[in-house]
This record gives C-alpha cells, sequence and structure tokens, in this order.
C-alpha cells in the first residue's frame, strides 16, 4: 500500500519544529509501523538526506524505549500495543498518518521523534525501590506472599517506563507510572516497610521534574500499551494518604559510612 | 599459549570458598578512591554497578540507551533457574551443574559452573528480597516450572516477563546508589575504545551520542557488561542495538575473544516474513510443552494445515527423540527445523516454518487452560502474523539466539588484560558450546552479585588507586582515533546504506556460517565477508554528521565491527573440526546424523588474539580438565 505520512522533524531542542510531508510507497501489511519507517529512512539515506530519528530497541513490547505519537495517540490506534509491535495491517492503502513525538513540559525533545525521559528514571532514584544490601536476606521462601497479592504486584510491576501515559495526559501527570510502581512496592511484604517514605520521595520528585497531577481523565490507561489498571492510581492515592505527616529523610546506610583513616 | 583459568585446587565444592578466604580486601575507607568502570546496565551491569557502589567504591556506569532500564535483558521471557529444589524432585547444586555442563556438551569449565550453581540460590534470595514479583502458589510460596528440557522444576518465573523483573530489580538496587551518590550513570553513551596502559585496563573512550562528543574515562578498573553478539547475523532475536563493539574494541586492544563460534539458534521463533524484516520474535519454548512440532511428510504439501490427515505429518521430533520429544534441547530442535525445511518440506512463506501445533492441547486440556498458560504468547503471534494460533497451527522458526562465545575471563572474571573484567553475556564463561534454558538469567546476576564484588577487591587491593587521568597520552590517542575514525565513514559518502551491508553480512553468517556448517560453506563465508567489509569502506553512505545525534553512524560503527567479527567467528568454527553443541560441522556427525565431538583433540577452550588488521588471528588454548565428571555422548534419544 501507498500512504502519506506527516512527520515531526526538529534538529534539537533549540530549533522549532515542522511537521514534513514524507510519501511510504511499496508498504506491506506485514511490516510492523518501525519497519515500514526503515523503509522511509533508507530512501532517504540514498537520496543523501537525513533519516527520521526515533527510539527503538528491542522492538517486542517490553522495553519501552519506543515512543510516537501516532494520529494524536502514543503508540497509535492498536489497543495495548507499543509502536513497535504496532502492524501495518491496521491502516489501508491512501491512508495519511501523522507521526509526532511524546509531548510533554518534562519530555524535552532531542531529535525528531526522540524525547528526554530521564525525569521518569530520576523518579525511581528518589526512592522506587526498596533498601536492600546485596547478599545476607533470606532464604526466599521465609516470608511468603499470598498469590493476589504476588499477582496483584506483578500487574503493576508490568510497566515498561514508556512515558505513553504522560503524553495523554491533559496535565501532563505521571501518576501512573509512579502508581505502578508505589503499588506493586506496596502489595509485597518486603516493600512495606518503607511504603511512607517511598510514595513522599517519589510523589515530591514526580512535582520537581514538572509533572503535573490527575485530574481523572484516564487517558493514561487508554494508551498504555500494557493496560496498567486505574486501580493503581486510587492505591498510589491511599499509600499517599497513609503516609501523612511522614518526614522524608535520606537513605543514610546506601552508601557505607567514610571511616576516618586517621586512626 | 597455553591459558590458565587459575581455578582455585581442592573439591569442588569447596573451590569457591577457598578463593574467597583467601582473596584480599580493601579497608572500607579507602573503598571509595577507586573508580571502577562498568559498560553496560543489564542483569550483569546493573547488579555489578550496585553491588560494587553499595560497597563504598566509585561507580561510573555506562549504557546506550536512554535508561538502564532497557537493556535488552529486559525481554527475556521464560525464567531463572536455581537448585533451590523447593519442588522436593531431585535437584539440587549438584544436578544444576551437571545439567548445565552437559548442556554445554563439555566445552565449560567445571568450577565455574559449579560456582554458578552454588550461587543460583542466592540469586532468588537476593530477588525476592527486592520485590521481584515470582509467580507465587496458593500457599504463598514460591513456583517452579520446568523448562527447556529440564527434568526438575527449577525454573523460577514472573509471567513470561521474567527478563524484566529481574531486571527492574537491579535497576532498583543501581538506582538507589544513584541516589545516594555512589554511582554516576551516563545514558546514551557508547563505548568506542578500551585503553590500556602497561597492560593494564585503565579506561575507556565513548561517544556521547546526543552531543558526538568524544570523551575518555579513566578508572582503576573496567568491567565490561556489555551482552550478547548474536546480531551479528543481522536478523535475530536480540534487541536492535545489541552489538559487538565493546567486546571486539577489547579484542582489538588485546583481550582473548574466547570460543566466538559457539552461537545458539532457538528452535522457537517467529518466521521471517518478508525483505524488509527487521528482528525476529522469540517465542518462549515453554510452548513446547503442550505444542507438537511438525511438518507434511510429502515435500512442497501447500494444503492447509488442518486439511493435512494424521498419517501425513511428520512430527520429526518425537519420531528422532522419543526420549524428550517436542521438549528436545535448543540446538537439536533447531537443527531439525532447518533439515526438513532444507529437504523442501518446510511451511509458509518460503518454506521457512514448521507447525508448533496446539490441536491436540486444546481437546485434551481445554482452550481456557492454554490461554492461560500462554495467552499473552498467542495475542504476542496474532499481533505479528495475523493468524489465530487457537484456531490453526503456529509457524515458528529457528532464530539466531544467543552468544555463549566472548571475551575469555579466569576464574576471578578477569580477562588477560589485567584490570578488564567481563561479565554476563559478554564473557564466554559458563555455557560451554550451548546454553540451557533460563540459565543466562543466573548468569549475569550471580556474575555482577556475587563474583565481581569479590574478585575485584582482591585486583584493586593490589593496586594504587588514581594513578592516571584521562589525560594520559594512551588516552588523547584513543581520542584522536577515535575521531579519525568517525572523520572516515563520513567521507566516503557512497550510495548504499549501512543496512544494505548489514543485510548482507547477515545472508552470509546465517547461509554459510551458522546451523549447520560445513569446511565447504565456512571457507565460502571466508571469501565473501571481506569483500562486503572492503565495500562497505567504499561505498557506504552515512547522512549528517557526527557532532549531533546521529543513529546512521551509529550502526555504522556496530556494522564495521561486526565485518570482522563475522570472519573471526567462521575461522573459529572453520577449526574446529567437531560438532559440539550449537556447533554443528556436518562432516562430523554420528551415522544417526547426532553431532559427533572430538575430546581427543578439541577438549579445549579457543582464545583468539588480535594480531593487526588482514592479519591472522593467532590462536590459544585453555585445556578443559575434568576431574568431576566423565566425559560422556550427550545422547537425548
Ligand atoms: C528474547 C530473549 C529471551 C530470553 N529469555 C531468557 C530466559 O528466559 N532465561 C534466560 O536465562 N535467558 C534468556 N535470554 C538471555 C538473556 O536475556 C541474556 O543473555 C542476558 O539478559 C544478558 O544480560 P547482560 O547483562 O549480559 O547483557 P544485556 O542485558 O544485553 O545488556 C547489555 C548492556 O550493555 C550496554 N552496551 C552494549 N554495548 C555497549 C557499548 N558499546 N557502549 C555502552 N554500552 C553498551 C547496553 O546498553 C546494555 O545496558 C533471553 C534473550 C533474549 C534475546
Ligand atoms: S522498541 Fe522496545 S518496546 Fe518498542
Amino acid at each position: 500500500m501507498n500512504l502519506t505520512l506527516f512527520v515531526w522533524r526538529q534538529k534539537g531542542p533549540e530549533d522549532t519544529g515542522r511537521l514534513e510531508r514524507y510519501e511510504a510507497g511499496d508498504i506491506s501489511t506485514g511490516m510492523s509501523f518501525l519497519e515500514m519507517l526503515d523503509v522511509v529512512n533508507d530512501k532517504l539515506i540514498k537520496n543523501g538526506e537525513e533519516p527520521i530519528a526515533f527510539d527503538h530497541d528491542c522492538r517486542e513490547g517490553i522495553c519501552g524505549t519506543c515512543s510516537q505519537v501516532i494520529n494524536g495517540v502514543p503508540h497509535g490506534p492498536e489497543g495495548k500495543t507499543t509502536v513497535c509491535q504496532l502492524h501495518m495491517r491496521n491502516f489501508s492503502d491512501g491512508d495519511t498518518i501523522y507521526i509526532e513525538p511524546l509531548k510533554s513540559k518534562a519530555f524535552p525533545v532531542i531529535s525528531d521523534l526522540i524525547v528526554d525521559r530521564s525525569a521518569l528514571d530520576r523518579i525511581i532514584q528518589a526512592g522506587g525501590y526498596i533498601s536492600v544490601h546485596t547478599g545476607g536476606v533470606p532464604d526466599a521462601n521465609t516470608i511468603l506472599v499470598a498469590k493476589h497479592d504476588a499477582d496483584t504486584a506483578m500487574d503493576a510491576a508490568e510497566c515498561i517506563g514508556c512515558g505513553a501515559c504522560v503524553a495523554a495526559c491533559p496535565n501532563g501527570s505521571a501518576m501512573l507510572f509512579l502508581a505502578a510502581r508505589v503499588s506493586h512496592l506496596a502489595m509485597l511484604p518486603q516493600g512495606r516497610v518503607e511504603a511512607k517514605r517511598r510514595v513522599r520521595s517519589m510523589i515530591s520528585a514526580m512535582s520537581k521534574e514538572g509533572f503535573g497531577n490527575c485530574s481523572n481523565h484516564y487517558e493514561c490507561h487508554a494508551v498504555c500499551p500494557k493496560g496498567i489498571k486505574l486501580s493503581f492510581i486510587a492505591k498510589l492515592n491511599r499509600e499517599f494518604i497513609k503516609a501523612f505527616g511522614y518526614v522524608a529523610e535520606k537513605d543514610s546506610a546506601a552508601r557505607p559510612a567514610d571511616v576516618s583513616i586517621a586512626d | 599459549m597455553i591459558l590458565d583459568g587459575k581455578c582455585p585446587s581442592g573439591p569442588l565444592s569447596e573451590k569457591w570458598d577457598k578463593r574467597r578466604s583467601e582473596m584480599r580486601l580493601i579497608n572500607p575507607s579507602n573503598k571509595r578512591r577507586y573508580k571502577i568502570i562498568v559498560v553496560g546496565t543489564g542483569l550483569a551491569g546493573a547488579s555489578a554497578a550496585a553491588s560494587l557502589g553499595e560497597l563504598g567504591y566509585n561507580v561510573e556506569a555506562f549504557c546506550y540507551q536512554d535508561s538502564p532500564r532497557r537493556a535488552h535483558s529486559i525481554a527475556a521471557q521464560g525464567g531463572i533457574n536455581a537448585a533451590k529444589n523447593y519442588p522436593n524432585d531431585g535437584d539440587g547444586i549438584y544436578r544444576l551443574f551437571y545439567d548445565t555442563i552437559k548442556g554445554g556438551d563439555f566445552r565449560s569449565r567445571e568450577a565455574n559452573v559449579y560456582r554458578l550453581a552454588q550461587v543460583s540460590n542466592n540469586i532468588i534470595d537476593q530477588c525476592v528480597a527486592q520485590g521481584v514479583p515470582f509467580a507465587r502458589d496458593y500457599a504463598g510460596y514460591l513456583d517452579n516450572r520446568s523448562f527447556g528440557g529440564a527434568q526438575v522444576s527449577r525454573t523460577f518465573y514472573a509471567k513470561g516477563q521474567t527478563g524484566q523483573q529481574l531486571l527492574l530489580g537491579a535497576y532498583s538496587a543501581l538506582s538507589r546508589q544513584i541516589n545516594a551518590g555512589s554511582v554516576r550513570l551516563h545514558t546514551r553513551t557508547e563505548m568506542l575504545d578500551l585503553v590500556v596502559i602497561e597492560g593494564e585496563a585503565r579506561g575507556i573512550t565513548v561517544r556521547d551520542m546526543i552531543t558526538g562528543e568524544i570523551r575518555s574515562y579513566a578508572a582503576d578498573a573496567v568491567c565490561l557488561c556489555s551482552g550478547g553478539y548474536i546480531n551479528v547475523f543481522c536478523l535475530s532475536t536480540n534487541g536492535m542495538g545489541s552489538n559487538v563493539t565493546a567486546a571486539y574494541r577489547a579484542y582489538k586492544k588485546g583481550a582473548f575473544l574466547a570460543n566466538p563460534c559457539f552461537t545458539q539458534i532457538h528452535p522457537t521463533c517467529i518466521p521471517v516474513s518478508g525483505d524488509h524484516q527487521s528482528k525476529l520474535t522469540l517465542m518462549s519454548e515453554s510452548l513446547r510443552n503442550d505444542g507438537r512440532v511438525w511438518v507434511p511428510k510429502k515435500t512442497g504439501d501447500n494444503r492447509s494445515p488442518r486439511e493435512i490427515p494424521e498419517e501425513e505429518r511428520d512430527y520429526y521430533l518425537e519420531r528422532k527423540y522419543p526420549g524428550f520429544g517436542n521438549l528436545a534441547p535448543r540446538d537439536i530442535s533447531s537443527r531439525a527445523a532447518k533439515e526438513v525445511c532444507d529437504e523442501g518440506r518446510g511451511v509458509g512463506p518460503g518454506g521457512r516454518g514448521v507447525y508448533l501445533d496446539f490441536a491436540g492441547a486444546i481437546a485434551r486440556i481445554g482452550e481456557s487452560v492454554i490461554r492461560q498458560r500462554y495467552g499473552n504468547l498467542f495475542d504476542m503471534y496474532e499481533r505479528i502474523t495475523g493468524e489465530n494460533a487457537y484456531r490453526q497451527p503456529m509457524r515458528i522458526y529457528p532464530a539466531p539466539h544467543y552468544a555463549m562465545g566472548g571475551l575469555w575471563v579466569d576464574y576471578n572474571l578477569e580477562s588477560n588484560i589485567r584490570g578488564l573484567f567481563v561479565l554476563g553475556e559478554a564473557n564466554f564463561s559458563d555455557h560451554g558450546a550451548n546454553r540451557l534454558g533460563a540459565s543466562a538469567l543466573m548468569q549475569g546476576l550471580g556474575d555482577g552479585y556475587f563474583i565481581i564484588p569479590y574478585t575485584i577487591a582482591d585486583y584493586l587491593a593490589q593496586r594504587t588507586p588514581g594513578t592516571v587521568t584521562s589525560e594520559h597520552p594512551e588516552f588523547r590517542r584513543s581520542r584522536d582515533e577515535r575521531a579519525v575514525e568517525i572523520k572516515r565513514l563520513f567521507s566516503i559518502n557512497g550510495r548504499k546504506s549501512v543496512n544494505d551491508f548489514y543485510r548482507e553480512l547477515g545472508g552470509v553468517m546465517w547461509d554459510y556460517a551458522g546451523l549447520p556448517r560445513s569446511e565447504e560453506s565456512l571457507k565460502k563465508a571466508l571469501e565473501l565477508i571481506p569483500r562486503i567489509r572492503a565495500e562497505f569502506w567504499e561505498n557506504v553512505k552515512i547522512p549528517g554528521s557526527g557532532s549531533e545525534l546521529n543513529q546512521e553512524l551509529e550502526k555504522a560503527g556496530r556494522v564495521a565491527d561486526f565485518l570482522e567479527f563475522g570472519e573471526l567467528i567462521t575461522l573459529d568454527a572453520l577449526h574446529r573440526n567437531e560438532s559440539c553443541g550449537s556447533h554443528f560441522r556436518v562432516e562430523y556427525q554420528m551415522p544417526d546424523g547426532e553431532a559427533r565431538r572430538d575430546d581427543e583433540n578439541f577438549c579445549y577452550v579457543g582464545a583468539w588474539q588480535y594480531m593487526g588488521a588482514d592479519k591472522m588471528p593467532e590462536l590459544h588454548k585453555e585445556p578443559l580438565d575434568f576431574e568431576n565428571i566423565q566425559l560422556s555422548v550427550r545422547s537425548y534419544k
């Protein structure tokens, strides 16, 4: 089939950026969306033009690297599917397709369709973990976890950190992302110990990074390629309320103390 | 040169304890003076960086993705092995060790594999403590399954996303250290060179993938955790960016590359659908627990599968290997599939596929049970092929998947270059000629959490920290060379894209140096690869410039290395006049078509030394001594 593409081109964060038109000819239905872009790029390269820059790696829907807004929808028209897993059989001959980067204040554009999502990593760094040292932990079966809790934790943990939820949200909120991590760890006995500290520090990191808050639009869930449930946002809010009054402290045990060598 | 793996003496089960008690330690207050570079943030790199940072070292971690969480380990589906014996089905450290050695067709080091089995249990404990949501039973205990031909249930799993969950665990530990300031993270940064000064690894040169800047980092030791090189086949199950560059540049600086020809072809992947194909998708091998593999008995039979009656189907795995049937090990299943397709009995486009049929299982246990077990895989299959595998059999075909070979390391995971440690898939150490399912995750995490923290201390304790900086002339030279190399790539300004060359190379590797291989086919590859390489350097076109984000330039650098490395794989395959594990040379087979190993002449690790451009590399051998295991024919009949 033959398609017309309008693709966001932007040299760097300083550039204003614009949509440019490309013709994609001879596209087969078995191609993935990114393979279609490969074909377009190959032609651009041979014409001496700069190919469209886009992020991708696993092309299996699990690494969360790919990130594009297709016809206004992060990851495109097929539900619960990342761009890399979207196939051209979802389109028809003659279609016009608009391709843009994930748009959010917290995700500055690096080049074309590539954005900087390191803010999500910084939210995790702020406390999205269990503070366990390597070694010296009990046998894995010492602490039992009810199957239902383990399964729920797993459902939350499926988040691939792609950032589609942020781009879909009118408030540019990262609450679904946060909710997934907070709920995953809060469901497990191992994670309960630090639940208060975790939720407080992650939420304050989220605000600092310029993400908005949730006002129940639910667009995040609609575009989430892993179908992360909205009930986790409710869980996040509950955890946040439970942590009320808790003063966040820094994990002083993360790094061994600098023992003085004077003695 | 005869290489020494430096394994501790004494009984197998006491070797690691013995080594640990002999190793030097570093005073806690001194650790922060030592800088350690960790290249890679997959299971091996993230676990190493987190553990070393936590001990107090000064760690610089690098990855080419935009986040450590996106390393290719994330894609592992099936599970991770451990010798816990929770199901009480006869497992234990010795059995896991034995299975791994046998699975590797007796081409790995006993002491390493035993240690891997020993630490396997600690890994599970560690991961659970980090909050990895492994599958559990109704009583709240951890659940296990049998995987990849094992006769015990020793595989721990988190739905079909075990790699993702384990990596997120290691990424959490890493994030905590980044927050604490003990690890500095450099994302979108690609290592392009290893800097060696007076025989010791002292740092790396990298390219900032956003600004194009070439920078160096000096350190007291370097850990390479850069993953496997199976993308030399172009189409594989690995991520698009997986590369050999980090390892290959170390090889060019003197590190030996061991057993490069041990490349694993996975039997159950979705077949190629056309020329546009950019990667191959793995379908978890757990599917073989319920699916039956078959092709039509007649060649060129294009009836739809449901119209082919039972007696006209060849369930070739069940026929050839009645003991293991559809669960025969990977190398055996892959070879058998390729054989029937080469005979013209393959199905689907181009005859490059075999059926994996669930009709029997659906009739026996019902569609809902199958959906429960493999629903996500069936969905993925449908998303990619547009076919419903509940109604018609899946089509599968073997695909390059994993690299058993890699940089040579001793028992301490140190390469022949002092101070260069290699972890995870990037090293050659534990899987011999064939890796068993669910054992790569175990090895990556074992290396990072439980081995490197001990062995690197022993190395560092003998050195004064911080003796060189990145202004040392060797670093400057390394930066200048990289800049010249990049300039040279742009100056070619030819007519073909990087992908054109990459596809050509992949085609040659698959056709002539894949599975199976012969002297004739390998010699053909040795003739073709240099030609593609020569044309690459005359006719490749890379638009844009080096001082900005340039994905074509990144790819060109990786493909340039693959174009040299492919030849090394071929040389290694050609020299190894035997068949073992994944390495099947048609000249060396039993009358019944099984692999014929030659323990008399090839029971060694073949480690290659770079001798200069266009010069024959030199082969060094590390003899493999089996003190505890009787070498036997690896039969799965
Ligand atoms: C589809 C699939 C399924 C699998 N399933 C299983 C399974 O079920 N069980 C199992 O045990 N194993 C499985 N494996 C194998 C296993 O996942 C890998 O062997 C293992 O995860 C490798 O981990 P690693 O840390 O060594 O490397 P990787 O996870 O590949 O990480 C490599 C790291 O190095 C970095 N890097 C690479 N080159 C450079 C460079 N030049 N400069 C800077 N950084 C660089 C990358 O950014 C990345 O961070 C599977 C593999 C695949 C492909
Ligand atoms: S490329 Fe990995 S999720 Fe799309």
